[in-house]
């Protein structure tokens, strides 16, 4: 209609609710999403920037701001070992739970997307993991690896194998972390690549049949490079949850520092124990968890470029490929 | 990974709760009548809560005594899983200023880091409570300025627990009196059993190097930290030293090396895996716990070196609270002898109040699964021999801990030997200091 009007009488000068038209064309999409970053601001800028203000600072966390002290917490903190010790941990144990995670999630979502009987009742199953709590996780988990009484170990002994010292040996202790973990993480992860597997249009699958290909081969050069999106999605939700790792390292034994010797003290941890336990200083811990946030930036753009390359490369050897395009 | 989410969560529903507890102490006016430390100042009607840990006893039906005694006030109760959760929980609503119970339980571990901040404490002197506690627990609630600032619950007299079928395995005496005799002495009178009990039975003696140690540093003045100055001395003193010496020595042979509260520590109590432990009055309860099959556990009326206290806590009234003085009320009735022997009866949490010790309720009281002893007189001779209040500066929490993790790299993770342990225990002390 407006455009008919334009058309036949040119209109020299916008009217007032024209222009108020042109406004709500502009302006209006972005005042519909600002309520998410107005609450961004408040929520997440405000905290990360009131963080690093706090680093720099003397900050107890009964008498509150003390004097300025420029570096010195970070500088502080880059020399402490302790640091170092509970970096190598925290990407030990995101290593461990992350990868083996992300290869049985897609494993048993591809099973669960073939014709099952029952389909709801094992899709809902995998669930079953992630509606239980951390603590309560924690809890069965850290009675089956007791060093001594434990069953991981009674059935390794049963079979004439060694008792694992799961609390006194580092890499032993992150293995059953990432155990815990993966046990509740993978189902999630599952569901949300099932999600993306089904929606692959089945042409695909059935032009690939025909051409003979196999299922291992379907999976391989069709479902694979199709969920590069979601795989993408979910290793960068893994790299900021999985350096954040908190609960189950807490909870692995009874007293939540991180073993004698540091064993399993991830950087979260860190950051309670020198915030809130020890001398409750909230300037190192402030610049701990600075050093965190960057390093999950770095590693999450690492991890992007990784799996970006990885999908690529599959997907140039999909045949669907140069028809139609991937990504959606 | 992602338990972000669960955290952020977490942390939601805690300032949810801390919203509602806030909105609840400003919802309810300030008492108009002038302070008096009368019991019950006004008649207004009004809440005041009570936020305890672990098991102090204080049941419904105890706390519902004193709705009838003041029909005004309602007391609510809550109760943290550890003390550790309530220690960050004081701490961090302490320093914001709110959220705080009226009424707050602390442990005698954290108790030293809170005097720090006395002055955020309501001052509780009353003459009613003089010479209501042993000297050496007023002693410790009392500030630099004079204040009392916390009023004594229970204490942890340390016996020795000790199972007598083991004993006998090993041909040592299992009457509790003999046993008594037999373990009365030094540290080296301890241990030298211990060493006797090894060789014949090749099992161990006790359960875990922090544990015994935790007994010696007890005995200890000044450990970690000077009391006129404040300064860290624990890397310097020869007294921590000797100890995790002469633990680690023993333990070596001795040990279970199970690291307490864990599982197999927990299962070591039902399957006999060390034959004797240190034992305050509230470990009776964990051990008849644990072990609800044992039918051998005995508590032998000796401690080496004297008298030892493990534990016990204290009420305070934070400053920052709108009925102080109802609730300093509050906490001087569930203070009082009565009250906590009812608690006591109900939780096996033993007495601080000297009044009770010559009480025959107390003093006849029995344990069931120890056999029908009557504990209640054993742990009254145990307070009696502890001479030593050790200092506790703000520091002892953290270096304490510390410690434990350098006995635990010895004796459970075996990743050091007691040389290298010690110099990591050297660096996390300048860490702290």
């Amino acid at each position: 209609m407006a455009r008919t009007m334009t058309g036949e009488r040119p209109v020299r000068r916008l009217g007032f609710t024209q222009k108020m038209n042109r406004w709500d064309v502009k302006v209006s999409p972005y005042l519909y999403i600002s309520p998410f970053f107005i609450l961004f601001i408040i929520t997440g800028l405000f905290p990360l920037l009131y963080t690093a203000y706090v680093s720099m600072h003397e900050w107890s966390l009964i008498g509150g701001q003390g004097d300025f002290v420029g570096v010195d917490n970070f500088a502080f903190t880059l020399a402490n070992p302790i640091f170092w010790t509970a970096l190598r941990n925290t990407i030990s144990i995101f290593l461990l739970s992350s990868i083996p995670q992300l290869i049985i999630a897609i494993t048993i979502a591809a099973v669960l997307d073939t014709n099952l009987r029952a389909k709801t009742f094992w899709r809902m199953g995998v669930l079953v993991p992630y509606v239980l709590t951390p603590v309560a996780v924690s809890l069965l988990f850290s009675f089956m690896y007791a060093d001594q009484l434990g069953v991981v170990n009674n059935l390794l002994t049963t079979i004439g194998l060694p008792a694992v010292p799961w609390h006194s040996d580092s890499f032993a202790s992150h293995v059953a972390i990432a155990s815990m973990v993966n046990y509740r993480w993978t189902g999630y992860n599952t569901l949300i690549f099932l999600a993306a597997m089904q929606a692959i249009p089945r042409d695909y699958h059935e032009a690939a049949m025909i051409d003979g290909a196999g299922p291992v081969r379907r999976f391989f050069s069709i479902t694979i490079p199709s969920l590069r999106p979601t795989i993408i999605f979910v290793a960068l939700t893994s790299t900021i949850g999985g350096l954040q790792i908190f609960d189950e390292p807490t909870l692995y034994d009874q007293y939540g520092r991180g073993g004698n010797d540091k064993q399993w003290l991830t950087l979260t941890m860190l950051i309670q124990n020198t915030g809130w336990r020890e001398n409750g200083n909230f300037g190192r811990a402030a610049a701990i968890a600075w050093l965190l946030f960057v390093i999950i930036v770095v590693i999450a753009l690492i991890n992007f470029a990784i799996t970006r390359t990885i999908s690529r490369v599959d997907a140039t050897r999909m045949p669907g490929a140069k028809k139609k395009g991937v990504a959606r | 990974m992602l338990s972000r989410r669960t955290t952020a969560a977490a942390i939601a529903g805690t300032a949810a709760v801390a919203l509602v507890l806030t909105g609840c102490a400003g919802g309810s006016s300030e008492p108009t009548s002038s302070p008096t430390s009368s019991s019950a100042p006004s008649d207004e009607k009004i809440t005041l809560t009570v936020a305890t840990f672990n098991n102090f006893g204080y049941t419904d039906e105890l706390l519902a005594q004193y709705t009838e005694l003041h029909p005004n006030i309602t007391v609510e109760h809550t109760i943290a899983a550890t003390s550790n959760d309530a220690r960050s929980n004081y701490f961090t609503k302490l320093g914001a200023g709110s959220g705080l119970a009226d009424v707050e339980a602390v442990e005698i571990d954290w108790f030293a880091e809170l005097m720090q901040y006395s002055d955020k404490l309501y001052d509780l002197s009353d003459p009613s409570v003089d010479g209501r506690w042993l000297d050496w627990k007023t002693a410790a609630a009392t500030d630099a300025d004079g204040r009392l600032v916390a009023y004594g619950t229970d204490i942890g007299p340390e016996g020795i627990c000790y199972r007598t079928d083991l004993f006998e395995a090993a041909g040592l005496p299992t009457d509790p009196d003999a046993v008594a005799e037999l373990l009365t002495g030094g540290w080296d009178t301890y241990f030298e059993v211990g060493a006797e009990y090894v060789a014949k039975t090749g099992k161990a003696w006790f359960d875990s190097a922090a544990a015994t140690y935790q007994g010696i540093v007890n005995q200890i003045d000044a450990a970690y930290e000077d009391p006129q100055t404040g300064a860290v001395i624990a890397t310097e003193n020869p007294e921590v030293r000797e100890a995790y010496d002469t633990v680690l020595e023993a333990s070596a042979t001795q040990s279970a090396h199970l690291s307490q509260w864990s599982p197999d520590w927990a299962a070591g109590q039902a399957n006999g895996d060390y034959a004797t432990m240190l034992c305050p009055g509230w470990m009776l309860g964990v051990i008849s716990g644990n072990a609800p099959d044992v039918t051998t556990w005995r508590v032998a009326d000796a401690f080496p070196g004297g008298g030892g206290n493990w534990g016990g806590s204290y009420l305070t009234v934070p400053a920052q609270g709108a009925h102080l003085e109802e609730a300093k009320a509050l906490a001087n009735w569930l203070t009082s002898p009565e009250v906590q022997l009812q608690a006591f009866l109900e939780a096996g949490t033993f007495p601080s109040q000297v009044a009770l010790y010559t009480d025959d309720a107390l003093l006849d009281a029995t344990n069931e699964f120890f056999g029908n002893q009557a504990v209640g007189g054993i742990f009254a001779n145990r307070a009696d021999a502890v001479t030593v209040a050790p200092f506790k500066g703000p520091k002892y929490f953290a270096i304490n801990d510390a410690m434990v993790q350098a006995l635990g790299r010895v004796d459970i993770d075996k990743t050091d030997d007691a040389e290298s342990s010690w110099a990591k225990f050297v660096s996390d002390v300048q860490a702290i200091g």
